[in-house]
């Protein structure tokens, strides 16, 4: 009873906030319960960074338009973590601008949308020398996911990927070009006007950047989307002996045995644990450093886990698909270390059957 | 207060079905870790779940040499749920028991889970109900801990 008038309420006041025109106050409160519940987690509260990259930036504000923080919000940045939002609606990703909008009293630009052209040989030698080394070789960005700082970083703040088809999308010639005249203050992104470029070099160099957009391949993340959800495999030994395999297969790959548990543990009493179904929890420490510092949400399929199962006579042994899960996190740098993974366990599983 | 957090809740459930780009659930909450680490056992708990295990993973990291931030694994389930749908689907096996890492970012806590949906979402009805239902109940949990102060 209770829970049914709760949800009426809700659609209700679902329903008003749905209803098209409505005012500039519901409008803002949207924008800000919307940036709440897809954006904070990431960005920060009041647009800080946080996993992401900094919003509130008062340069930042003043140099990309409504348009830019639109398409990156619908287009997201393929591969780079942050997520497309294409299930919004106009309105509402109107709103989150909005709402990102109220993080800086800085004056959004008006920014020519006039293509700006330049010398691009001229402008990889340039990128190549002066920006590559954050940005990566061929723009593909910084390692990591943003500025968390509760982790070591080698940059307070990650060089966003300029090669992204979710940034060139979104960005204007005119964008790039004011990033490069103005840097960003408070950000390892400098002034190059102040560095000694020329506003020619500049404009090679935003010529070259906009040239990315001719070698979009397919991304890597896409690639593991239709993945097997798990790695399976039957043992031809009985469920004992295959978990005493399995302990020594993983130490022999440099493993440290953490825990062998029952998959019920701490479910249900001591007695009534299911002792047919086993995880072997081991955890390789450096492994688990380097993938946190990659994306700090991955320890949630850490430590490494292999499940032993004996099901009518049958011993099965299995264990997540590392490949299929990194799917999830929209970042390149983890497929490769998810492929590593994948492989490993196929490895220790192999040993273990041998 | 507390009819403001179910309106919002409300709210958020009643918009749940057109929220289903993001592949992953998280939500940062305004508390020091060890605060937020007793508001999520405690929110689990009232969504009906036995919490089985607490994994640190900070400990081994720090034990090995690494800096790191707190960070935990909390595990939980329902008994008899684990012990019929596990017999039945297999593919829940490695994925066993439900989960959410929890870390500390400053003085704010995030919190992230996959969406169990999206994973087992499109398979036999039984499973697909399952997975609705803790993907719902997941989504309480993080929008109790986002209001939560
Ligand atoms: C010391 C590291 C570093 C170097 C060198 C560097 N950048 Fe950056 N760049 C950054 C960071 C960090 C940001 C993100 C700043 C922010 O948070 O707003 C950035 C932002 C940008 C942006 C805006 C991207 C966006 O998504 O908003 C562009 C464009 C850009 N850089 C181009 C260049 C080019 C071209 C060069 C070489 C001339 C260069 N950068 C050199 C670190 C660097
Ligand atoms: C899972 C983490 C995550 C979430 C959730 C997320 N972002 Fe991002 N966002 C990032 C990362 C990481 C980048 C930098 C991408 C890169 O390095 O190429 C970014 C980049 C951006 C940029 C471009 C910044 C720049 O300097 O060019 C904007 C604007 C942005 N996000 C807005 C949002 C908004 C608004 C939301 C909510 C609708 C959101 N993001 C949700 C992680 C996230």
């Amino acid at each position: 009873m209770k829970t049914l008038r709760i949800l009426l309420i809700g659609f209700f006041v679902s329903l008003a906030f749905a209803r098209p025109g409505f005012t500039e106050t519901s409008l803002q409160q949207r924008g800000a319960m919307l940036y709440a519940q897809h954006c904070a987690s990431c960005h920060g509260d009041t647009g800080k960074g946080g996993t992401g990259v900094p919003l509130s930036n008062t340069s930042f504000q003043q140099q990309v338009s409504d348009r830019f923080l639109f398409n990156t919000i619908k287009y997201g940045r393929p591969g780079r973590v942050m997520p497309a939002f294409s299930q919004l609606d106009k309105q509402d990703i109107q709103a989150i601008v909005k709402h990102v909008r109220t993080f800086s009293s800085a004056r959004p630009p008006k920014l020519s949308m006039a293509k700006i052209t330049g010398d691009i040989s001229n402008g990889k030698e340039l990128f190549h020398k002066h920006c590559a080394s954050c940005h990566g070789t061929d723009g593909k960005g910084g390692k990591g996911t943003g500025v968390t700082f509760s982790r070591p970083r080698d940059l307070p703040i990650i060089a966003p990927a300029l090669n992204n088809i979710g940034f060139l999308k979104s960005a204007s010639d005119q964008m790039i070009k004011d990033t490069l005249m103005q840097g960003r203050d408070n950000t390892p992104m400098v002034s190059f006007l102040k560095q000694g470029l020329s506003e020619k070099d500049i404009n090679d160099l935003v010529a070259y950047v906009r040239n990315f957009e001719r070698y979009q391949q397919n991304y890597d993340h896409e690639k593991y989307k239709n993945e097997p959800l798990m790695i399976e495999s039957e043992s031809p030994y009985d469920l004992q002996t295959t978990i005493d395999n399995i302990k020594r297969a993983a130490v022999g790959k440099n493993f440290r045995l953490i825990r062998v548990q029952n998959l019920n543990a701490g479910l249900v009493e001591e007695s009534k644990e299911n002792t047919s179904q086993v995880i072997i929890y081991f955890c390789n420490f450096q492994m688990l450093n380097e993938a946190l510092a990659i994306d700090p949400r991955v320890g949630m399929f850490l430590p490494c886990r292999i499940t032993v199962v004996e099901q009518a006579g049958v011993v099965k042994v299995m264990a997540i698909n590392p490949k299929r899960l990194s799917y999830l996190f929209n970042n390149d740098e983890l497929n490769r270390l998810c492929g590593g993974m994948h492989d490993t366990y196929l490895e220790i599983i192999e040993e273990a059957n041998l | 207060m507390r009819l403001y957090r179910y309106l919002f809740i409300a709210l958020l459930l009643s918009l749940a079905p057109f929220a289903a780009a993001e592949q992953l659930l998280m939500a940062r909450v305004n508390m020091t870790f060890p605060e937020a680490m007793l508001k999520l056992q405690e929110t689990i708990k009232q969504q009906g779940y036995t919490i089985s295990r607490v994994q640190r993973v900070d400990i081994g990291l720090t034990k090995s040499g690494y800096k790191t931030d707190k960070y935990r694994v909390v595990f939980f389930g329902k008994a008899e749920e684990t012990e019929q749908l596990t017999k039945k689907f297999p593919v829940l096996l490695p994925y066993f028991p439900l989960k959410i890492a929890i870390f500390a970012e400053g003085n704010d806590t995030l919190i992230t889970a996959y969406d169990p949906l999206l994973m087992f979402g499109e398979s036999e009805p039984l499973l697909a109900r399952a997975a609705q239902k803790w993907r719902s109940d997941l989504e309480v949990i993080f929008s109790t801990m986002r209001e939560a102060e």
